[in-house]
């Protein structure tokens, strides 16, 4: 067991031990911040341990694109900054459209997002055919993003936290934190069992719990719990090279190197208060009706696992980055609304920075917490 | 449309049919799945007729034909679904697969879990070579298809079930090459005055002894390590005792060490779970009467604990007054009473075996780096110890996350337990802070293309 003293002090404290936080305290450690992670449970215990291991680009909103692109440079250095790859590959994202309607918005995510330096290859109705010979031909179009891929989530939680130690960061696991109180100019932590940490800033990493954090200092940020479902089948022996979404509603789908197709869609059921959640089974029933509909060959195989992960989702599905409108010394990283995975690696590298520099290259225009502050232009 | 409370009773074995039995006693029409064609679980499944079974010690085909005739006689006051599989349960719904391969869902007001148990494994060199089989595999195709699983078979476990299927197989006319068990004959003499609470079951274990010494077969004693020798297929066994290490030929080994419930049900309901430190099994909580703390859930039978086939019978009993209980049903006490003293015989029978047959902890722990834990994913015990050392987690369900062990077709059913063991020896930690594998659904797998024939439920 961890023998932490009773009181501690450091530079930052970070409340959440998902990809955000560790991530967050990797960064700071780099740079020989000092800094303590408080985590409720494990690293890694909730969405960021069990999500579904998209790293794509495609798709995203243009406010998410700045921060996208600078955590897609990142995935592609993983090895070197935390020591293993993750099993992250550049397998390519086809986001597929089923109607014209579809086609449409493919065409403008395409256009705006190359301002981003996100490319995207519109896909033909008989271009998918020769390339994606397992796909349903029930598809108008598809857009392919060759630098998106996929990577092993049960693996980068753990990567980033060991790698954070390693640089210094002191990670404290089995501590809930239950009150925070200003002590200007910085705050005191009190997290059960027994632990006091004062700190001159604070990162508000908690995920799904992170509306109830910001909460303990008096601000009011939306988000509601969420548990994407999803699924894995045994081993399958034709290979689906890229990580699969849809334009609209619907699944999302991929295939790891042993052959196992994981796919989701739809939600499980969330318990905040006991810190579990649970896969829906009726929701799995329809999530596979719906997989075999777009890779028929998946009618074949028996589906072996199910499971689902928490986290926050926000009311306008953009994560909340950013200092807090109303506490010096307090910033955001929360409600990362079901797509965070990707960002995560680049969020704590943006924060760092905001904490050591007040600045970062990266823009959060859109993101930031302020959007949601009572009388701010963005939130009327 | 019936008013009466919904009781669901999932295992049509000894458990769940004498559960059945008194429920349709006190006037409710229970609803029972079980996975097999037919009522009578592993314990009494349908025999084969080469002529031999009759014969079979430990077989008492009127036995299992009175009880099966006995449940069939009152088939038009249950809802029997054979061929069906439960794949998942909430607080007030269940989920199973039917023979015809779809899917339906029913809600419940009592549940009573007697899935019974499966052969516990321990991971050994050569174990997953083509003709190595569990105790139970062994004796199912024995005694169910009439055939023995090799041409010179040797057995390898610890436990009443290796004598039994030892002697099974030496009465049908099998060639038996070994029968080794890692237990002494010292533990045996301990456990006597607790073995003798069943004696007709003390004599049974004894005849089997006896069947296999007049056999001549080799019987090896305190086994420390074993290892199945074979490129392809089994080609022989090797087994280190007092007495040395020795070679024997043979073309398949029936290994088994003790029983494992088979608790995933319980543990998707939330049932909480206690170790049991000298089996290192984990139990799901219940009290004298099957109840569990999970509100409406009652376990009974070897799903429960392994007491064997008369205390599932007696416990499927007695949670089925404690469900009548719950009920508000008249229930004569008692007979609950006797019950339960009857049980705790039968428990007390099981310690003495506990006793004469201790799990071989050292021998799963030791298991060589290179000897493959989880066969479906092909995850050795060294790179268990690696990910635990790497990371500095040692909770089982963490290794799974790092290495993949226990994320296969099984669900972690034959790896979870001796995984938690190596990690914990890995960590240097107790082995309760290893933890458990947590269930997951589906319980089983669930072919993609069954279909769901009911309308999602409102609300």
């Amino acid at each position: 067991m961890n023998a932490a003293p009773s009181r501690l002090r450091t530079e930052v404290a970070i409340v959440g031990g998902g990809l955000v936080g560790c991530s967050t305290a990797l960064h700071l450690a780099r740079r020989r911040v000092p800094c303590v992670l408080l985590e409720a449970e494990r690293c890694g215990a909730h969405a960021s341990g069990v999500n579904y291991g998209g790293v794509r680009r495609q798709g995203r909103a243009l406010a998410e694109l700045p921060l996208a692109g600078r955590a897609r440079r990142i995935w592609g250095r993983l090895e070197r900054l935390v020591g293993g790859d993750g099993e992250f590959r550049a397998t390519g994202h086809l986001r597929l459209a089923r109607d014209e309607a579809e086609v449409t918005a493919l065409e403008g995510w395409i256009r705006e997002a190359a301002r981003y330096g996100a490319h995207g290859e519109l896909l033909s109705r008989d271009a998918l055919r020769a390339r994606f010979p397992w796909l349903s031909d029930g598809f108008a179009a598809g857009s392919y993003c060759a630098d998106d891929g996929q990577a092993n989530p049960r693996l980068v939680t753990p990567l980033f936290a060991r790698a954070a130690r390693s640089e210094g960061a002191t990670i404290l696991e089995g501590r809930t934190v239950v009150a925070i109180e200003r002590a200007p100019p910085g705050f005191v932590l009190r997290a059960e069992p027994e632990l006091e940490l004062e700190a001159r800033v604070l990162v508000n990493a908690a995920g799904a719990w992170g509306t109830r954090i910001a909460r303990l200092l008096g601000e009011g940020l939306p988000s509601e719990p969420i548990a994407p479902n999803m699924l894995v089948s045994e081993p399958l022996p034709f290979r689906i090279e890229p990580n699969l979404g849809m334009a609209g509603p619907g699944i999302y789908l991929r295939q790891v190197p042993d052959g196992s197709v994981i796919f989701g869609g739809g939600r499980g059921t969330v318990d905040l208060e006991r810190r579990r959640c649970r896969p829906s089974f009726a929701t799995s029933l329809s999530t596979i009706e719906e997989a075999c509909r777009v890779v028929p060959e998946l009618a074949r195989a028996s589906i072996i696992r199910t499971w689902a992960g928490i986290e926050g989702r926000t009311p306008d599905d953009l994560p909340i980055i950013g200092p807090s409108p109303g506490v010096a010394g307090l910033f955001h990283a929360f409600g990362f609304s079901g797509h965070g995975f990707m960002l995560a690696p680049a969020v704590g590298a943006v924060l760092a920075e905001l904490i050591l520099d007040g600045h970062s290259a990266t823009s959060l225009a859109g993101l930031e917490p302020a959007r949601f502050a009572p009388g701010s232009a963005a939130a009327a | 449309m019936s008013s009466d409370p919904l009781v669901v009773v999932v295992g049509g074995g000894p458990a769940g049919m004498a559960a059945a039995r008194t429920l349709v006693e006190a006037g409710l029409r229970p609803l029972v799945l079980d996975k097999g064609p037919r009522p009578g679980g592993r314990k009494w499944q349908k025999p084969a007729t080469a002529g031999f079974e009759r014969r079979l010690p430990g077989h008492d085909p009127d036995l299992a034909e009175r009880a099966i005739a006995e449940f069939l006689g009152m088939i038009d006051r249950i809802d029997w679904y054979p061929g069906t599989t439960v794949l998942d349960a909430t607080r007030d719904r269940l989920w199973a697969l039917g023979s015809d391969g779809v899917i339906d869902q029913t809600p419940w007001d009592a549940l009573l879990v007697a899935t019974g148990a499966l052969d516990r494994v321990v991971p050994l060199p050569g174990w997953t070579l083509p003709g190595v089989y569990t105790l139970g595999g062994a004796q199912a195709a024995l005694k169910v298809h009439g055939c023995a699983v090799g041409r010179r078979v040797a057995f390898l476990g610890t436990g009443p079930l290796l004598w039994l299927a030892a002697a099974q197989h030496l009465t049908a006319g099998a060639e038996v090459a070994l029968v080794a068990d890692t237990s002494h004959r010292l533990g045996a003499l301990a456990a006597l005055p607790d073995l003798l609470s069943a004696p007709q079951r003390l004599a049974l274990g004894l005849a089997c002894f006896r069947i296999v010494r007049r056999a001549g077969v080799p019987i090896r004693l305190g086994v420390r390590a074993a290892i199945v020798e074979g490129n392809e297929t089994v080609r022989g066994i090797s087994v280190e005792s007092r007495g040395g290490r020795r070679h024997f030929a043979c073309d398949a080994v029936a290994m088994g060490f003790g029983l494992v419930p088979q608790t995933q049900l319980l543990d998707l309901l939330d049932v909480p779970f206690d170790l049991e430190p000298t089996s290192g099994l984990w139990l799901p909580r219940t009290d004298r009467s099957g109840r569990t703390p999970v509100p409406r859930v009652y376990a009974a039978g070897d799903g429960a604990r392994v007491l064997g086939g008369e205390a599932a019978r007696l416990s499927g009993e007695r949670a089925a007054l404690a469900i009548l209980e719950d009920l508000g049903r008249p229930t004569d006490p008692e007979r609950a009473a006797r019950l339960e003293r009857e049980l705790a015989r039968q428990e007390r029978f099981a310690r003495g075996l506990a006793r004469a047959f201790p799990f071989p902890a050292e021998l799963e722990a030791r298991t060589d780096e290179d000897t493959v834990v989880c066969r479906c994913e092909g995850v050795t015990a060294g790179a268990i110890a690696s990910a635990v050392r790497a990371f500095g987690r040692h909770d089982v369900n963490a290794v799974k996350a790092l290495t993949r062990c226990g994320m296969g077709r099984c669900q972690g059913r034959l790896c979870g337990l001796a995984a938690a063991r190596i990690a914990a020896r890995a960590a240097g930690v107790p082995l309760g802070e290893a933890g458990r594998l947590r269930a997951q659904p589906p319980i089983e797998p669930l072919p993609a293309r069954a279909r769901c024939m009911v309308a999602e439920p409102n609300g």
